[in-house]
């Protein structure tokens, strides 16, 4: 700690290249999982050796939304929700951009739903990296659709009575491609699933359970960040190809964790192109983009 | 610039307004619509659906018009041109997102055909009733630019002139049209494709290390580039400093959001469009757009052959308003008829502009079919000196 922060601000950092120096520091809490999580996405880039003009980012509005403002690529911080279909466009118009959407649990599956089970259904060429944190963070800790059972939230003052969704399960059904979920204890294992779904064709998703102790952790007494992780430790279960119906994540109790869909299907581009090939024959030129 | 020949129908045609559009999209160069299908406008997607893997580009059916809007933009800034089209309640949808293009400086086309309201209101049939929501629909201080077609010809000329409007200012351009020019047939004639000029978009070109999204000219028009260039941008729909950086404070919010207002405002006289007529000498000046300046024709001839000394004002811009003309005009005659289909909307920029020097007179209608020419005929005699 004392070491840190003694550093000489010249000193090079070996993610200068990924990240946006002259915005640090960023917004984030300390023992927020979102630095790891971008960490983790920066290293999977690294890892696929992707040219750094080769992908952008589209970020929806949250804390997680604010991902988009510090890596250094294109990238693009949107309305709440409409992350997915603005990447939808920005995709099909150059479907040669590895297109990655980073952006919290409220804002993809409660205001961007719709989006989400549609670009699944579609197929679309996207990633899909969901960092859920349980709760709406930015706005003050209300309830999401993430919320476990009887945990509090600032619009649950007594507790949450309402189902949350399973996002892997949700995924699954609508036709994700890709679909896995670790917790930002889980770095390794977090690149290699953020690698594998951008590599992969079609619409992947990678859940990321992410500690909130300032917002989820503190409504709910449990500890700090770090109590957080520990949990994580202690509790999450690493079960690959697991049934998404039985991912449901309770208040404080086992989270299973893992590689759960891997499977190949046309994408949205694939299958215009596949079609029309069908329907006109050699008069269609296959579409590669709106891009002059 | 002019036109890419593959995507301009050149001939005589006999279309509807909507087809008439989606032909003027695909003439101006556009190759990616994201759509929701309602009505009266949904004959512009199937248009371009059905004419689109010919053409080359793409077209998606989204989830909605939340999604549509956000897809557009998105396009936009992989370097696309493209729109989309949408009625009422649709077009309600597409405020939020309207925003961030106005936010983000995009170029981009939203066609409206309007229909009566409010709510669900009457799909099948007209209304203008949109007209000031096209222009303070979205929240936030904002100017922005709007056509209105009164024939399918001009449903293909203006989406046209409508993207040059969006390539020249990065603004999102709206196209007012309505039910009636929507589903209207007429003979369109599309020119050459070398006879359609185009206005290409302000690309960046200088060194990579010096760019800045939003750093601007004395023309206060940022240069963009494209999602994959090499520049490593980023924008957002927060308040940004020319980096494109978020910057919460009043100071940063004051320097931005007064450029986007001034880079339209000080150019109304260069974007505006009127098509005057008999406006010297007259005593009343009859001002519609869109379907209602077809109507307004029989009784502006009726007033004049009974010898009354009246003026058309037709806009072909709805927004930005032409402050000054009518400013200008009110000093010289007695009074501005105005005709829209709803309960007054133009009607009040009208007077306001007017300030006491001409009358300004509305004959209002709630929407669901066109005026009776009669009744703009009473309202011209009405008020004549």
């Amino acid at each position: 700690m004392t070491k840190e922060a003694t550093l000489e601000p010249e000193l090079s950092h070996p993610m200068d290249d990924l990240l946006r120096m002259d915005r640090i520091p960023h917004i984030w809490c300390p023992t927020c999982g979102l630095g790891t999580v971008v960490t983790a996405f920066a290293s999977a880039i690294e890892k696929l050796q992707l040219g750094l003009d080769d992908i952008t980012v589209v970020s929806g509005i949250g804390c997680t939304g604010r991902v988009a403002g510090y890596v250094k690529i294109d990238s693009f911080h949107t309305t709440h929700g409409r992350a997915i279909p603005f990447a939808t466009g920005l995709h099909l118009a150059n479907p040669k951009l590895k297109t990655v959407v980073i952006s919290g649990d409220g804002d993809l599956i409660s205001i961007g739903g719709n989006h989400f089970i549609h670009a699944a259904r579609r197929n679309v060429d996207l990633t899909v990296i969901c960092v859920n944190n349980f709760i709406y963070a930015m706005t003050g800790g209300q309830v999401a659709p993430t919320t476990p059972l009887t945990a509090n939230a600032s619009t649950m003052p007594y507790g949450n009575f309402e189902q949350p969704f399973s996002i892997p399960y949700l995924a699954d059904s609508c036709g994700a491609v890709y679909v896995a979920r670790w917790s930002a204890l889980h770095v390794r294992r977090l690149v290699t699933a953020i690698a594998e779904a951008i590599a992969k064709p079609g619409f992947s998703v990678v859940e990321v359970i992410s500690p909130c102790s300032t917002l989820y952790s503190r409504r709910n007494r449990l500890g700090s960040g770090l109590d957080l992780m520990r949990f994580y430790h202690d509790n999450c279960e690493i079960k690959h190809g697991a049934d998404t119906r039985e991912l449901a994540i309770g208040f404080q109790e086992k989270i299973t964790v893992g590689k759960f869909i891997d499977r190949d299907r046309p994408t949205f581009v694939e299958s215009m192109n596949n079609w029309y090939g069908k329907v006109f024959g050699d008069e269609y030129e296959p579409y590669e983009g709106s891009v002059k | 610039m002019t036109a890419d020949p593959k995507g301009v129908l050149t001939g005589a045609h006999y279309l509807d307004g909507d087809h008439a559009a989606a032909e003027g999209a695909l003439a101006a160069g556009c190759r990616f619509l994201a759509g929701y299908p309602i009505t009266p406008s949904t004959e512009v997607a199937e248009r371009f659906a059905a004419r689109i893997p010919k053409v080359g580009g793409c077209f998606i059916q989204m989830e909605d018009e939340l999604g549509s809007m956000a897809a557009i933009l998105g396009a936009a800034w992989a370097g696309a041109k493209s729109m989309t089209v949408t009625s009422g309640p649709g077009f309600s949808l597409m405020m939020e997102n309207l925003g961030l293009g106005i936010m983000m400086e995009v170029p981009t086309v939203l066609i409206n055909v309007q229909r009566g309201g409010p709510s669900t209101g009457l799909p099948t049939l007209p209304g203008q009733a949109d007209i000031m929501q096209a222009r303070w629909g979205s929240h936030g201080d904002y100017e922005i630019i709007a056509v209105a077609p009164s024939s399918p010809q001009e449903a293909f000329d203006y989406m046209i002139m409508a993207f040059n409007f969006s390539e020249k200012y990065r603004v999102p351009t709206l196209v007012m049209m309505d039910e009636c020019v929507g589903h209207m047939t007429e003979k369109i004639v599309i020119p050459e494709p070398e006879e359609i000029e185009i206005v290409p978009r302000k690309y960046y070109d200088g060194p990579k290390e010096d760019y800045l999204p939003y750093n601007v000219d004395t023309d206060m028009i940022p240069w963009m580039v494209k999602a994959g260039d090499g520049y490593r941008f980023h924008t957002t729909g927060l308040t940004h400093d020319e980096r494109g950086y978020p910057v919460m404070n009043a100071e940063c919010q004051d320097k931005l959001v007064n450029r986007l207002l001034d880079k339209i405002r000080s150019r109304v006289d260069e974007i505006v469009v009127l098509e005057e007529d008999q406006i010297e000498g007259a005593d009343t000046v009859v001002i519609s757009y869109g379907i209602s300046s077809r109507v307004a024709i029989p009784a502006i001839e009726q007033a004049r052959a009974d010898g009354m000394k009246v003026g058309s004002l037709r806009m072909v811009t709805v927004w930005p308003f032409p402050e000054n003309r009518i400013r200008d005009l009110a000093q010289k005659i007695g009074k501005f008829v105005v005709v829209e289909l709803n309960c007054g909307q133009m009607y009040y920029e009208v007077e306001r502009a007017a300030a006491g020097n001409a009358e300004t007179l509305l004959v209002p209608h709630a929407g669901g079919w066109v005026h009776d020419s009669e009744d703009i005929y009473q309202a011209i005699k009405g008020g004549e000196r």
